[in-house]
């Protein structure tokens, strides 16, 4: 008999049994609710070797549904001196336990919450997890009043709901656009994974791409010697698509610029797409840049891990800038990669006086905004060459697409990088409409596996926090025959083409520079009959 | 419990201002002793915590950015949602505090049959919370006319602007209505909107309660009750030159009034209504998205281990050589 599909896949799921919720709480409290761990919604812990090799506390083997989580003997102690120094720490942190009013504007501006309904994944409810503790061991109210002031004491269970919420949490920031206040859930959440990473409680999904980027300079663990076979490959497949053979320069000391992206373009389909879009426009432009194998990763799941972390795996970037002696840095199509290129490189690991401001050297372009930090976005690199006419483009080799965008929730909130990549989808495809306005932009949803939650055995999850972003894309499909979702992150390429199969089926994922190669008219290129991915480039979609 | 005990402990504050005043004749207490000690605490507790969040350093500047950068010349950057510079920063923060900006995007989620999620305007928050602060706001600045002689025009002109319709004697203040009305709505939306009902704490009844209990003595006290004018002014201007003095014929419900004044202004500093101050300080709304223009400095950065070039290369040399990768030790 065969058998039938499983938690971490997608036909596991109808769409009515996911649907099966409704907004109204329970009529028990939250704090009376234990966290109930069925599959589908919570990830794999991570393995001891992985912790070990970063050095991380209490590596064993474990499971979220074992009773017993193995935690270290004083484990109340460890989060309460891990909550102590970390309000002293953070005024982020600080200001945001105490000055929420609970007015619930945040409430149905969660993904999570809007495809799942769970109270505890209103973001107020999910701050008011560790907020609770916060009242209960370190405000007076709190140690006076206990429950009537909101507080709860810590318990093995506290920190089991802790795990449960804290890892359905993409850290998207949607809710701190709608807060009066700012409260950024993406803070508090970052809180409590650091405070369970004191415990040894990591998710393997995060934290093997950690130590993986630790050791061999990206997530997939990817060896130099592979990562120039890779990229080989891409130029194999870049020349039977056009004719032309294009050099991939790794390692080169003297280049002027350094590109650095995300691995997952290494990787996967959609992603080795707009891998290739990057080397076909380098090596039209003639640019003297290199790849490098020790600092082959843009993204950064420290930023998942800890703060620590963040710097740990962030360090090579510039470093290698250093050895290599470039000028400054470029970098890919990445989400959470340019929350921390933007917010935290320069901070941590700066400043990087041994590199020049970015100036584009064919445009002459010098890119002020850019001035202390040297690294700019490639969207923004791209947009400045079509600007100036430097890219001949024809855009009518993407007529069988007809695309949106999804804005990256790390480049909308953390950054702001918007009008740039509209700006170059516009100038490479004849079709391009926006989603409704409260689904983009600043307002723009997760794809639902951001902040290392992208894995299959979070499949319900995933989905469920898909649903607005995918019934967005649904809705144009159906009022503009949209059939591409372009997207400038890793991360939304492989999860998004999950969402878009299971929420908006005719549509697929693309990366932007992926539709740029394709418009692009090389020099000595042959009549391009294929695109990118091998297909006629005449063909209609389906 | 959450609602109950709150509301318990507002009738037990307006009881025992009766009974001690009514009762017990302890006008010294209620009228000198205890608003003395109440803004004492206010101060201090005020300061306390708007220290101690300063603090805790901003190690990283993190501000949510809700526009367009500033990056390409041609393109228009969003100065008010995505500042640049501190000019931007304070005409966002002005925005925020002012008019409550971030509310103003509120929505309301839900999901019809196809299913199709759809976002609609929701507003009543924005309007009711803006509603019920600038008329606490007014009444504020109107009371100081009890607090001043000779009252400034501002005082006196916003008195007059707030009775402007001229209904009843004294007349009707606008705020007044106003405060109750908005007061009204976010207690019912607590209460009755299930999630928000779900997510609220004895600590979020408990204002709302005791702001109701001072704004509806208050409308009785000028309407109603009509106590003596004169003698209310004679003991606040006792309080603010430091000579206090209990005048006469006072009646008990002000006392009540200013009880619960009292207690609002203690209880403020170790409250939600604190987000007063915090507001300020919210390092999503306070900094200028200019990462990557001006280094940003963490007092506590410090190293961490890291994989550096010559150990990745001392792991992967052999396998660098013969795929031809450049090394840099033979």
């Amino acid at each position: 008999m065969a058998e039938g599909p499983k938690f971490d896949q997608i036909a596991y799921y109808t769409h009515d049994d996911l649907l099966k919720f409704d907004y109204r709480p329970p009529a028990t409290g939250w704090m009376d609710i234990p966290a109930n761990l069925r599959p589908g919604t919570w990830i794999y812990p991570g393995k001891p070797k992985h912790l070990e090799y970063l050095d991380l506390p209490n590596p064993r083997a474990w499971s979220p549904a074992d009773e017993d989580w193995k935690l270290p003997e004083n484990w109340k102690e460890i989060v309460s001196n891990g909550i102590r120094e970390r309000l002293d720490k953070y005024r982020s942190f600080r200001v945001f336990m105490d000055i929420c009013v609970r007015c619930g504007a945040c409430a149905d501006k969660c993904h999570f919450y809007i495809g799942g309904g769970d109270p505890k994944n209103m973001p107020v409810l999910r701050a008011e997890l560790l907020r609770s503790v916060y009242r209960n061991d370190f405000t007076t109210a709190g140690k006076t009043l206990g429950r009537l002031a909101g507080g709860r004491p810590l318990t093995v269970g506290v920190i089991k709901e802790w795990f449960h919420y804290f890892f359905q949490c993409t850290e998207c920031r949607r809710c701190s656009v709608f807060c009066p206040y700012g409260i950024d859930t993406a803070e508090i959440t970052m809180m409590g994974r650091e405070l369970l990473g004191l415990l040894g409680i990591y998710v393997n999904w995060i934290i093997e791409p950690a130590a993986n980027c630790f050791r061999t300079g990206n997530h997939l663990g990817i060896q130099p010697h592979g990562l120039k076979d890779t990229l080989s490959f891409f130029a194999d497949d870049i020349e039977e698509a056009t004719g032309v053979r294009i050099d991939v320069p790794m390692n080169k000391k003297g280049a002027e610029i350094l590109f650095v992206t995300p691995s997952g373009d290494f990787l996967a389909d959609p992603g080795i797409y707009t891998c290739m879009g990057y080397l076909i426009l380098f090596h039209e432009l003639g640019l003297n840049y290199t790849w490098s194998t020790y600092a082959s990763e843009g993204g950064n799941f420290g930023l998942f891990t800890s703060h620590e972390m963040i710097k740990r795996l962030n360090a090579k970037i510039y470093a290698e800038a250093k050895r290599l002696n470039v000028k400054w840095v470029l970098g890919g199509e990445c989400g959470h990669m340019w929350r921390v290129l933007h917010q935290y490189m320069d901070t941590m690991n700066g400043p990087a006086d041994h590199l020049q401001v970015p100036v584009s050297p064919i445009t002459g372009t010098r890119f002020e905004h850019a001035r202390s930090t040297k690294m700019i976005h490639i969207m923004e690199f791209t947009a400045d060459l079509i600007k100036h006419g430097k890219l001949k483009l024809d855009p009518s080799r993407n007529d069988r697409l007809r695309v949106t965008f999804h804005d990256s929730c790390n480049t909308a909130r953390a950054m702001g990088i918007l009008e740039e990549p509209r700006y170059v989808l516009k100038n490479v495809c004849n079709s391009f409409f926006d989603m409704p306005e409260n689904t983009i932009r600043e307002k723009t949803f997760c794809c639902g596996g951001g902040a290392g939650l992208g894995t299959d055995e979070n499949m319900e999850m995933r989905l469920r926090g898909g649903l607005p972003r995918g019934n967005a894309v649904q809705y144009v499909h159906e009022r503009h025959g949209v059939n591409r979702l372009a997207a400038m992150c890793a991360i939304d390429r492989a999860t998004l083409s999950t969402v878009c199969e299971y929420w908006a089926p005719k549509v697929k994922v693309m990366g932007i520079h992926e539709l740029v190669a394709n418009a692009l008219v090389m020099k000595g290129e042959k009549k391009r009959e294929l695109n990118l991915r091998l297909q006629p480039v005449d063909e209609t979609e389906e | 419990m959450n609602v109950v005990l709150p509301f318990f402990a507002v009738l037990a504050l307006i009881l025992a201002g009766y009974v001690g005043v009514k009762v017990l004749d302890l006008k010294f207490l209620f009228g000198v002793l205890l608003p003395y000690a109440a803004i004492a605490v206010f101060i201090g507790g005020f300061v306390y915590r708007i220290v101690r969040w300063a603090k805790s350093p901003v190690p990283f500047r993190i501000p949510t950015t809700c526009g367009q950068q500033k990056s390409l010349d041609w393109i228009e950057s969003d100065r008010l949602d995505n500042p640049h510079d501190t000019k931007g920063v304070i005409a966002r923060m002005a925005l925020e505090i002012l008019f409550f900006r971030s509310l103003f995007r509120n929505t309301k989620t839900e999901i019809k049959d196809g299913p199709k999620v759809v976002y609609g305007p929701n507003l009543w928050l924005w309007a009711a919370a803006l509603a019920f602060h600038y008329s606490f706001l007014t009444i504020f600045v109107r009371h100081l006319r009890f607090f001043t002689e000779p009252v400034p025009m501002l005082v006196g002109l916003l008195n007059e602007a707030d009775g402007f319709f001229q209904v009843g004697v004294p007349p009707v203040m606008v705020t007044s209505l106003v405060i109750l009305g908005a007061l009204g709505f976010l207690l019912l939306r607590r209460l009755f909107t299930p999630q928000i009902r779900y997510i609220s704490l004895a600590a979020d009844y408990f204002p709302l309660f005791l702001i109701i209990g001072i704004a509806g003595t208050g409308v009785l006290l000028r309407h109603f009750v009509r106590t003596d004018i004169v003698g209310v002014k004679e003991l606040a201007m006792g309080l603010v030159s430091f000579k206090p003095a209990i005048p006469q014929g006072v009646h008990w419900l002000f006392y009540v009034h200013l009880l619960l004044v009292t207690t609002l202004i203690a209880y403020f500093p170790w409250s939600k209504l604190m987000h007063m101050g915090g507001v300020f300080l919210s390092p999503t709304r306070n900094l200028a998205n200019n990462n990557r223009m001006v280094r940003h400095v963490n007092p506590w950065n410090g190293p961490v281990k890291v994989h550096t070039y010559e150990e990745y290369e001392d792991d992967f040399r052999e396998k660098m050589k013969a795929a031809g990768l450049p090394v840099d030790k033979e």
